[in-house]
């Protein structure tokens, strides 16, 4: 390379760093996740499955050609620079909308700074009550939990259950209100409740409660905790003697490939609902899935599939908005129909998500979940 | 049901009891409340785990070689934490808050190491469907668990009472510088003292994890609080007083769960003790004044 190429050259990277308009238009968007620290795991799937449908998506573009561009800011858990991040996403980077963050709590911490910016805000993993509450510009697209119970305990009455015995970890949040989404769910299909046993989440010994509704003969038993105390609960209530007819049913705790590994063989025939399931037979599950797997060498979770379909519906509201204005995007988020690997997705008018039609429900197997018939 | 619920109580009693015996016998005969000890239950699944699943051991080689392995652990931790104390005769709270500390320290470091997930040991270890003799229904690890218990307490108890080690132990519990006058090696006997309840913590925690299939570093933690009910309500060093006590706090546990609430289980167990200790502050098999071990 002579002088003046170099030089040249040199200018021309100054000038595309100094004016970035220069370049061709772009589309900004940023998102916030737990990138380090004990949560990163999740936050380390969901950028994978933006990147993965972004990849897809930029390869024709939105609004005619204009490539989207995601910056994605690290929270670490902590709420503060999850606040920090997302000003710096809408100051800096003009970010026209955010993904994330991560946790529900990060959600509430953040919500409120965003919407007050308007910028339309998109959780993928928030699952708790009240996260769309903090206002217009806050939208997720994670099923809460109390969506996803009532499919399992459908299927449970389609099996011919009529009464129920629920147990919950009563020290616990987390399981405690999963039991009030179950008990709300066999009230609404009419299921006979027959005790609501509880225990705590470090217990290992459940016999008393266990033998106490093996007399009641429930037809299923729905229980309401972290993985380990469940597998617990399932190994004891075989050994006791709860027969396999009577169903055993999980919330979201049981949804872990550590059911299978501790309570092996007693665990099989329970029912557990899922958002997402990796076996999932259609087309466009199977083609994430491959396409995951070879861009990343692991296979997706839960976590990157409703990411991945995040992303898809971020890019096709861009495009049905005609431009890269927050408002307007905002604006066509409520009129989204969307089909992803999780299934048929529409917003409510509470910019939740509309349908529960993608919960998979799993049954156990030998120690694994498959698809439940 | 009663009948199973009574079964149900006498089982989880005898893993608080299986748990207590070695905790009061370290207190009866050393006078020191040793919180390491929760750490040897852990360790003694730990060891019964490795041996089982990752060398392929039976059952009954892995559960001796486990405890044998924990009490050496036992005689090494109190070399370390206690010896110094004993001779130069610190006040019991030193000992206290320096086991809380080196209890603290194992299970974090444990938990480091080998990930806080529970595991079980393989279930072929000690499997098979449940036994059933008329109502009930009894597993083979929890019948193991009765047998356990019942062997250990007849011969602590025989190692106490009927040998020249008991009658030195029983010295040495009643006045360690008198029995140090008349001979005995008390430094020696401390060890002794050490490695049997090493070995009795190590074999508990392998039976209550074979019975429970809740395998985790801070599993001697969760029992630990059972382990001071069953102690203080048994007789600090009391034998058995903590084998009575034991079974008592299951069958009530069991009961209040089965028969008026799930969620009132501890709260019953827990009024019991402070009723016991108001009432009786030695304990209900306690006598004031009197050591035993």
């Amino acid at each position: 390379m002579n002088r003046s190429h170099f030089l040249a050259g040199a200018a021309a990277i100054i000038a595309a760093a100094a004016f970035p308009t220069l370049a061709a238009a772009q589309v900004q968007i940023g998102a916030i996740e737990i990138l380090s620290g004990p949560a990163a795991a999740y936050g380390i799937a969901i950028k994978a499955g933006l990147d993965l449908a972004l990849d897809e998506i930029n390869q024709k573009g939105v609004l005619g050609g204009q490539k989207i561009v995601l910056t994605v800011e690290d929270s670490a858990g902590n709420k503060d620079q999850a606040i920090n991040a997302a000003r710096k996403l809408i100051g800096r980077d003009k970010v026209v909308l955010v993904i994330g963050p991560t946790l529900s709590n990060e959600m509430f911490a953040v919500g409120p700074v965003t919407n007050e910016r308007k910028i339309p805000t998109v959780g993928t993993s928030t699952t708790a009550a009240g996260i769309t509450e903090i206002g217009p510009y806050i939208w997720r697209t994670s099923l809460p939990e109390a969506d996803v119970v009532p499919v399992t305990f459908k299927k449970a009455q389609s099996r011919g259950v009529k009464t129920i015995a629920l147990m919950y970890a009563n020290d616990d949040a987390f399981s405690k209100s999963g039991f009030d989404v179950m008990k709300a769910a066999a009230e609404k299909l009419g299921l006979k409740i027959l005790t609501i046993e509880t225990f705590g989440s470090k217990d290992t010994d459940f016999s008393a409660q266990i033998t106490k509704i093996k007399g009641l003969k429930p037809d299923a038993i729905g229980i309401s905790a972290l993985v380990e105390p469940v597998s617990g609960v399932v190994l004891q209530a075989r050994s006791l003697g709860i027969p396999k007819e009577t169903l055993l049913l999980g919330g979201n705790g049981s949804n872990s490939p550590k059911l299978g590994e501790i309570a092996g063989a007693a665990a099989d025939g329970m029912l557990v609902g899922s958002p997402w399931f990796i076996a999932k037979p259609d087309a466009m599950n199977t083609g994430f899935v491959t396409a995951f797997t070879a861009k990343y060498n692991k296979a997706p979770d839960q976590f990157a599939a409703q990411a991945y379909d995040t992303m898809k519906i971020v890019a096709q509201t861009i495009d049905r908005a005609g431009a890269a204005d927050s408002e307007k995007i905002n604006a066509v988020l409520g009129k989204i129909d969307f089909n992803g690997v999780m299934g048929p997705f529409k917003f409510t008018a509470g910019r939740d998500p509309a349908s529960s039609d993608g919960v998979v429900v799993l049954e156990m197997r030998g120690g694994k979940f498959g698809i439940a018939q | 049901m009663l009948a199973q619920q009574l079964t149900n109580g006498v089982l989880l009693g005898s893993t608080y009891a299986l748990f207590a015996l070695g905790f009061t016998l370290m207190f009866g005969v050393l006078r020191v409340v040793n919180l390491t000890y929760g750490f040897y239950f852990s360790a003694g699944a730990f060891v019964a785990l490795f041996l089982t699943r990752n060398v392929g051991w039976p059952i009954w080689a892995a559960l001796p070689a486990a405890a044998v392995a924990v009490g050496a652990i036992a005689v090494v931790l109190d070399w370390l934490l206690l010896a110094r104390l004993r001779r130069i005769n610190a006040p019991e709270l030193s000992s206290l808050m320096v086991t809380l500390g080196a209890v603290l320290a194992l299970y974090a470091g444990m938990t480091a190491w080998l990930g806080p997930d529970i595991r079980r040991l393989p279930a072929e270890v000690l499997g098979g469907e449940a036994m059933i003799f008329g109502p009930l229904r009894i597993t083979n690890a929890q019948i193991l668990v009765l047998i356990a218990t019942g062997v250990m307490v007849t011969a602590l108890l025989a190692l106490m009472r009927l040998t020249p080690i008991g009658l030195a132990l029983r010295a040495m519990a009643e006045n360690p510088d008198a029995a140090g006058l008349m001979g005995i090696n008390t430094g020696r006997l401390a060890a002794l003292v050490s490695f049997i309840c090493g070995t009795l913590a190590g074999a508990g925690g392998v039976l209550i994890g074979l019975n429970f299939n809740a395998i985790q570093p801070y599993m001697g933690e969760a029992m630990m609080l059972r382990g001071f009910v069953v102690i203080i309500i048994g007789g600090l060093g009391d034998i058995r007083g903590a084998l009575i006590a034991g079974v008592l706090l299951g069958v009530i546990e069991v009961l209040t769960a089965g028969y008026v609430s799930s969620g009132l289980k501890e709260a019953v167990a827990f009024a019991i003790l402070v009723v016991v200790l108001w009432t009786r502050p030695s304990g209900l098999f306690g006598r004031t004044q009197i050591r035993r071990a």
